[in-house]
């Protein structure tokens, strides 16, 4: 990237320019350009992983299909969950922001193990290489849940080759947890306590907890699927005295933490997010720090609401019934301290608060009808429908999504020194917020009158819904696609950032936008609480004159 | 923990040979043991004394070879989640596993009372 | 910058994102026992099954375990923990100060161990389960009672020990490597880190292999009529 005119002089040597040449980009020990490798990685992979759901909300505008047949239908669907879930959302907000942030906001020069920094992005792009090659020579057709004895015995796709992509990249996950926990508690600048760390580092560390307890059972049991599917031995074959079940308990095991690796980090986003744009600390700083950990610990123990329709037993489908709706009570918590932050806060509603504010909203929606789904009697009826569908894309597209976007919005000054067009951010932003409720909302409804997920075909009284939620999908990707244009065209064109455009607290606004490689010319010492914003500012702001409730 | 001394943790701490050469020979000693337990009938029971002899050689292993006994508090705490993740999958995995066979719930609320006599 | 002028003072191995010595010394280790929970995990999978299917199919299970010889398996369990033993005693002579000759001898008789423990268990457990046709996926004709539940048995033996000796192989790797860091002179009292780091996962190895001794061989018990 080219320097601007009028640079000032701290910026003019950073992590950008500081080396040209490939090389000094695919062989960097640098988290910030690490960070980027991510960002672009991923990036394609989201719209990789967009194609087939696009293909599918376009067959699926006539009842008995418009495009395709049953078996590519299946793979469809398949292909769209293992990319979007393993190799987008899974890495998303960790690798691209957590890997640049997390040594900023702690006053660190780096992470702690760089070299494996870098060798979890090349794991990363290996599995992605194998799960893409799998998907051009014809994908799985299994979902991207992977069951036996579907994918072991009988289906007649790749299974193998994706479930080794899988694999591959989820030791890139294990290593970036690894590296989280030990720089968030081995690296953090003087005088930076646990209670003073921002709430993205809460979340960051939470999600890492999960990243390390997590994947390593997905990656075994993906390797005993391997092996029953290339040895033909019955491991999960009830005629030599397997359990079907038993890989969905090792998957699940893994796979529902999953979700909270996709919506922590986000949730840490939504914290910095309207804390900056109501300019207010946050309300309940340990309540939400402490949510962060009970939502990482909780959510090991609730996997088998996934099962309660496929053979568990009801003995343990109450057990999980009753802890998955304990798990509901951090989230709840967490909702509840963001609103009391904005209330009677200075609020501005730039690109990056609007995606906060969409997510409390949207993924409110999602968290609740995840209750829904954990009372077992309600369960029984809306479990294989569309209503889940609804809920885990409102949690993840319009919790997840949203966050990572406010957050990538947030942070880009910092990461490229531009200032992107705000109109064009928000519009986009209203784009894809409307675009989103269009697609998903009537899928709730869909669900609950019965329509079945995973089918190609439908009854044709649940064509009005179908015809307004593909209306919306095509909405939703124009959404996507709007950022994609004026942040790359920000990268030259943008009016330079400076250090802080938002005038926010936190370390990662003391330094230069770009920041130079070594982050800090001298390691900052802390003496304040996160998020201290001047009580005096909001009294400006307020209705009651001389009065600010914080 | 933001400060960091030169030497940190337990960089400096050195276990003699004599620790170590102890430790080996209660761990060949565990091995001899749980290897001729085995061939005595003691039903049930000798899985548990399997289990409780490798038990007592990993903890000998993590204490002393690994030196998690002068290991810091945040050393302990890691190594005990991991013991107590395992845990979770296991028990939670045979919560379903080992009771597809048990009988549900009482029909109706006359069925409450015998119900919670059973239990008692 | 202070930390520039102290550069010199720093020795070899200190790596520019840490403030101190000490400071990568703690994350050095902090990591390798997060990656040691990892591993936990990732045998805890085999092992969660294991444990499920044992208990769902007891009599077939023990039948399976009885195919296994212990002198084979309790061999192993003391070659490994010599090993240990070996991998400590090298660790401490760095720690010491002594000579890498002696650091290189106690390494390499680590490996020697190692090499031993996959040798017996090539040569006489698994070319032997392979020659008489107890390989399930490979060589399966076993033709005894609870044929269906010893299959089962069989595919958990062999996974979980392979899937242990690949972490054996690993580990002589790494054993490689610290051999000839040694003899490069890389090691003093001040830094043995990567020592220090390669024997806690040395260990971790060997205590997953005396639960599979535990698990695989003597469930049940070995007395007669069991």
């Amino acid at each position: 990237m080219s320097t601007a005119q009028a640079v000032p002089a701290e910026s003019s040597v950073n992590y950008l320019n500081a080396n040209y040449g490939i090389k000094s980009w695919l062989l960097t020990f640098d988290h910030k350009r690490i960070g980027l490798l991510y960002l672009a990685s991923i990036t394609l992979m989201f719209f990789v992983g967009g194609v087939p759901a696009v293909l599918m909300r376009l067959h699926l505008i006539e009842p008995q299909g418009a495009l395709f047949e049953p078996e590519t239908y299946n793979k469809l669907f398949s292909t769209h969950g293992i990319i979007m879930v393993f190799f987008f959302l899974v890495p998303s907000i960790p690798a691209t922001l957590g890997n640049f942030l997390i040594p900023l906001m702690i006053g660190a020069r780096d992470v702690a193990f760089p070299k494996l920094n870098l060798m979890s992005w090349y794991l990363f792009i290996i599995g992605a290489s194998f799960a893409l090659y799998a998907t051009l020579s014809g994908g799985v057709d299994t979902g991207w849940t992977f069951y036996p004895p579907y994918s072991s015995s009988y289906s007649q796709t790749h299974v193998v080759a994706v479930a080794l992509g899988v694999f591959i990249a989820g030791f890139s996950s294990i290593l970036t947890g690894l590296n989280f926990i030990v720089t968030i508690h081995k690296m953090r600048a003087p005088g930076l306590t646990w209670f003073r760390l921002p709430l993205f580092i809460w979340a960051m560390y939470a999600t890492s907890l999960i990243f390390v307890l997590g994947t390593p059972v997905i990656a075994v049991t993906l390797l005993l699927l391997g092996a029953e599917r290339i040895l033909h031995v019955g491991i999960f074959d009830p005629a030599v005295g397997g359990d079907p079940l038993l890989f969905q308990h090792l998957f699940w095991f893994y796979s529902h933490p999953a979700v909270y690796i996709m919506i922590l980090p986000g949730m840490g986003v939504v914290s910095e997010l309207v804390t900056a744009f109501s300019r207010k600390k946050i309300f309940g700083y340990s309540f939400v720090a402490f949510s962060s950990l009970s939502i990482a610990v909780i959510s090991f123990v609730v996997w088998g609401h996934h099962m309660f329709v496929t053979g568990q037993s009801v003995y343990a489908g109450l057990v999980f019934s009753v802890l998955s709706f304990l798990v509901a009570i951090p989230s709840a918590i967490k909702v509840f301290n963001w609103t009391a932050t904005l209330y009677r806060g200075s609020i501005s509603y730039e690109a990056p608060m609007l995606y906060a504010l969409g997510f409390i909203g949207l993924f409110t929606i999602g968290g609740l009808t995840g209750l829904f789904l954990a009372s077992l009697a309600t369960d029984v009826h809306l479990n294989g429908t569309y209503f889940i569908v609804a809920h885990f894309h409102y949690v993840m597209v319009g919790g997840a999504v949203m966050a990572y976007l406010g957050g990538i919005h947030y942070w880009w000054p910092k990461i490229t020194g531009r200032l992107y067009p705000d109109l064009w951010a928000r519009i986009a932003a209203a784009i894809i917020f409307i675009g989103f409720n269009l697609t998903f909302f009537p899928q709730f409804i869909l669900g609950y009158l019965g329509m079945p997920r995973r089918y190609a075909v439908y009854p044709a009284e649940f064509q009005v819904l179908n015809v307004m939620s593909s209306a919306g999908a095509s909405i939703l990707g124009i959404g996507y696609l709007i950022p994609l244009i004026y942040l790359t065209w920000s990268m030259r064109y943008g009016p330079i950032a400076g250090p802080n455009p938002w005038k926010a607290k936190g370390l990662e606004w003391t330094i230069p936008s770009p920041p130079p490689t070594e982050n800090f010319t001298e390691i900052p010492i802390v003496t304040e609480e996160a998020y201290n914003y001047p009580v005096a500012e909001l009294r400006k702001y307020s209705n009651t004159p001389g009065v600010a409730r914080v | 923990m933001s400060e960091h001394t030169e030497q940190g943790g337990n960089a400096g701490h050195v276990v003699p040979v004599s620790t170590y050469v102890l430790v080996f020979f209660a761990l060949m000693a565990g091995t001899a043991l749980t290897t001729g337990v085995a061939y005595i009938d003691l039903g049930r029971w000798n899985t548990v004394v399997a289990l409780a002899i490798a038990v007592t050689k990993m903890m000998l292993v993590v204490l002393f070879f690994m030196h998690a006994k002068y290991a810091t508090g945040l050393t302990r705490i890691v190594i005990l989640a991991g013991f107590f993740w395992l845990g979770i999958m296991i028990t939670l995995s045979c919560s379903d596993e080992l009771t597809r066979t048990w009988e549900i719930v009482p029909k109706g609320w006359n069925m409450v009372v015998p119900f919670v006599s059973h239990l008692f | 910058m202070s930390e520039l002028a102290a550069h010199g003072a720093h020795p070899p191995g200190f790596a520019h994102q840490f403030e101190t010595v000490g400071q990568q010394r703690e994350a050095g280790r902090l990591g390798m026992w997060v990656f040691l929970v990892t591993e936990i995990l990732f045998f805890g999978g085999m092992f969660a099954s294991y444990t499920i299917y044992r208990a769902l199919h007891y009599e077939s299970f023990v039948t399976g375990s009885h195919l296994l010889e212990v002198k084979f398996g309790a061999t192993n369990t003391y070659v490994l923990i010599c090993s240990s033993l070996t991998m400590a005693l090298a660790i401490r002579s760095a720690q010491t100060g002594k000579r890498k000759g002696q650091i290189i001898f106690w390494l390499i008789l680590t490996m020697i161990f190692g090499a031993l423990f996959l040798g017996l268990k090539l040569r006489f457990e698994w070319y032997r389960d392979y020659v008489d046709g107890i390989v399930p996926g490979i060589n399966w004709a076993y033709n005894g009672p609870h044929a269906p539940g010893v299959q089962m048995f069989m595919c958990f033996y062999f996974f979980m020990t392979r899937l242990h000796a690949l972490h054996m192989v690993a580990g002589l790797g790494v054993l490689t490597v610290l051999v000839i860091m040694t003899a490069r002179n890389k090691f003093s009292p001040e830094y043995y880190a990567p020592l220090e780091i390669s024997g806690l996962y040395w260990h971790f190895v060997d205590i997953v292999w005396i639960f599979l001794f535990a698990l695989l061989y003597l469930i049940g018990g070995r007395y007669p009529g069991s």
